[in-house]
């Protein structure tokens, strides 16, 4: 059964620190486990019900991105770099050969007019505190030569193909900032099949 | 990164030689609900004291250090699980260590103990892994699996693994197996030898008298992998037993040599970038210049068909051993079968036949005990415990069942730990009328292959009769 508000937990961050409101657990009792064979007891349930708070760190513009339209990667500009001109998405805070920390590019564009399959699967399984209507439909999504890494996202609307060409959508309605809100369509998706909640 | 330096290729080296002395087992099963994970430790280490008619306690007073390779803590809902075994197996105050690299656990375990040995720090030490993975309900065990894939970028898209593992699989059944029917066939083939193997082995979860039409009727997971191509989820214990070359003689006239390399790749599969193939000893430059011409859009490398993980691994391991051609110069292999086309995509990465052709391992015959084309010994028997298929994955002691039974095969012992009826009996398990022997007949070395998830730690543990070395030290 879903939480009430009253049972959320919620987070801020004053004052450099996390400050928490409402419920992070809910207790409820453990069970017996018997055999109905021999009617001795073998075990017992442990129920546990938590919140975990998770810092996105240098990775939150691409979370916040998504919920407004954006698909923000990250490139490597150190001119004594090997990976020089690189174009990271998923997004990575540091260059992976130098260390040094990348820059914030914008590659909404590039998704919106190269982005293709790159390989897909479809399953009818999922596990607990899945939200996604099943089948899924995971996919691999690469760009161009510019960025040198694949992107897993989710195929919202049609049917997957290698070199199938997609175009992101953004859950910016009501964004549950996860990677989530990004989903993509097949080019020419019109915006009346797309997700509640999501626009081009 | 995707160029390596000299000094990141360096061939690793033990400072002195290290023997695996015994091994030992429990039983494999989906669910232990009446048993304690404790007590299927005990019974690996007794079973590996038996080994060399010693008692656990005479055994025990040998052990100078113990590595514990257990993957998933949260399925147990027990941190700091190594010490409750530890503490149970009564081997306080030695120092210990718990070790967790996913599917390759069992192997990262064994590849920490030799080491320890080699450098000198202990004479003997114990690798022991185990794994509890049924005292959750099956969505939430998926979930939790699903946690071994990136927490932001991959675990809330399903909560599920095989979508991010299968992807893998879809691209190389379109790229090398041309989506071929003959390919669908070759996929169940591995399936139907590995279940089939099962059947004589009474340690085996999953043992199965099928054939390749009902692997390919059994229920899609994900296209193009079914039910039947998919391994078992387990629990059970295994573990073994390294020494240095005083100490193994003095517990067995019989020891083995074991040398292990290590590899490693990113956990999203996406971030791969691409690089030229790594060679092994048995590959010429310029051999795979063209792979993308053979196979269309098969030039991509690693991508999302080849494991670099083992491929490095298996590097280190060979160039250790003075391994040439793996398809020469090993008796028998253990592959960490997790999905019957993976199976096939890691036959390539260890260089048992090139890139783009590893179905000709399998349809060749030559990964047969009897090959089903020559009538004969196959080259290369792969898997004769049934593999994670058809005998176990319980994650943290899998790759240690797999060395376990290497050297079953090369101590010529195969059939004392897997045909008595009194073991049949004791674990509740027919044995099947038609039982024979799978001892691979001359075995002299061995390979297994310890596997995590999409391949982010792979280990290769090589074992030889120590008569039988193909490289000085």
């Amino acid at each position: 059964m879903p939480k009430t508000e009253e049972e959320k937990g919620f987070v801020e961050i004053v004052d450099g620190n996390y400050k928490i409101k409402g419920k992070f657990h809910i207790v409820e009792e453990n069970q017996p486990i018997f055999n109905k064979d021999t009617g001795k007891l073998a075990g017992v349930t442990n129920p546990r019900d938590m919140t975990y708070i998770h810092s996105y760190g240098g990775e939150a513009p691409f979370f916040e991105g998504i919920t407004q339209g954006k698909l923000l990667a990250s490139r490597c500009d150190n001119e004594h770099c090997l990976s020089k001109g690189k174009i990271f998405e998923p997004f990575r805070i540091h260059c992976p050969d130098c260390l040094r920390k990348n820059t914030i590019v914008d590659i909404t564009d590039k998704a919106k007019n190269k982005a293709k399959i790159h390989t897909f699967i479809i399953t009818h399984r999922a596990g607990a505190f899945n939200t996604l209507p099943k089948p899924i439909k995971f996919i691999n999504v690469e760009f161009d030569e510019e960025v040198a890494t694949i992107l897993m996202s989710i195929l919202a609307v049609g049917e997957p193909n290698i070199g199938k060409r997609v175009v992101p959508i953004f859950n910016t309605k009501k964004p549950t900032y996860t990677i989530m809100d990004l989903r993509f369509v097949p080019e020419g998706t019109p915006e009346t099949e797309l997700p509640k909640g999501f626009t081009f | 990164m995707i160029k390596f330096s000299e000094k990141q290729l360096k061939i690793p080296k033990l400072v002195r030689p290290v023997y695996l002395v015994t091994a030992g087992m429990s039983k494999f099963d989906r669910a232990f609900p009446q048993t304690r994970t404790e007590e299927l430790c005990i019974d690996a280490l007794t079973a590996a004291a038996d080994f060399v008619n010693m008692t656990p306690t005479e055994l025990k007073q040998y052990i100078h250090t113990a590595y514990y390779g257990h993957f998933a803590d949260h399925f147990g809902d027990q941190l700091l699980g190594e010490a409750v075994i530890h503490d149970r197996l009564g081997l306080d105050p030695l120092g210990t260590i718990g070790v967790k690299t996913g599917g390759a656990t069992g192997g990262s375990t064994m590849w920490e103990a030799v080491k320890a040995v080699a450098s000198g720090y202990s004479d003997c030490a114990l690798a022991l892994g185990w794994e509890r993975m049924d005292e959750v309900p099956t969505d939430e065990g998926n979930h939790l699996i699903a946690c071994a894939a990136d927490k932001d970028w991959e675990t809330p898209l399903g909560h599920i693994y095989t979508g991010y593992y299968a992807v893998m699989a879809q691209r190389y059944w379109k790229i090398f197996g041309r989506e071929e029917p003959s390919f669908r066939d070759t996929m169940a083939e591995i399936a139907v030898k590995n279940r089939g193997y099962a059947r004589m082995n009474p340690h085996a979860h999953g043992p199965m008298d099928i054939t390749i039409d009902d692997v390919k009727n059994s229920p899609v997971i994900a296209h193009p992998l079914r039910a039947l191509d998919c391994c078992l989820m387990s629990v059970g214990a295994a573990c073994g037993i390294v020494c240095d070359e005083e100490t193994a003689y003095e517990i067995t006239d019989n020891p083995l040599r074991i040398y292990i390399g290590a590899g490693s790749h990113t956990l999203r599969v996406g971030d791969r970038r691409d690089m030229k193939v790594p060679l092994l000893p048995n590959e010429e430059p310029g051999q795979y210049d063209d792979l993308g011409k053979e196979f269309s859009g098969g030039d991509r490398y690693p991508g999302f068909t080849s494991f670099l993980a083992a491929r490095v691994a298996a590097y280190y391991a060979y160039n250790m051993a003075g391994i040439n051609d793996p398809l020469e110069d090993f008796d028998v292999i253990e592959t960490h079968d997790a999905f019957t086309i993976s199976d096939i995509q890691t036959y390539e990465d260890v260089g048992i036949k090139p890139y783009g052709h590893g179905r000709e391992y399998i349809e060749s015959g030559e990964a047969y005990l009897i090959n089903p084309n020559t009538k004969k010994q196959g080259k290369l028997p792969s898997n004769p415990s049934g593999g994670l298929i058809g005998c176990m994955h319980a994650v943290g002691a899998t790759g240690l069942m797999q060395i376990a039974e290497i050297g079953y095969h090369i101590w010529n012992r195969w059939d004392e730990i897997h045909e008595p009826q009194e073991k049949w009996d004791a674990f509740g398990r027919e044995k099947p009328k038609d039982w024979k022997s799978l001892q691979v007949k001359g075995a002299k070395s061995g390979l297994a292959i310890s596997h995590a998830g999409v391949g982010s730690h792979v280990t290769c543990t090589i074992l030889m009769d120590p008569n039988n070395l193909l490289k000085e030290d």
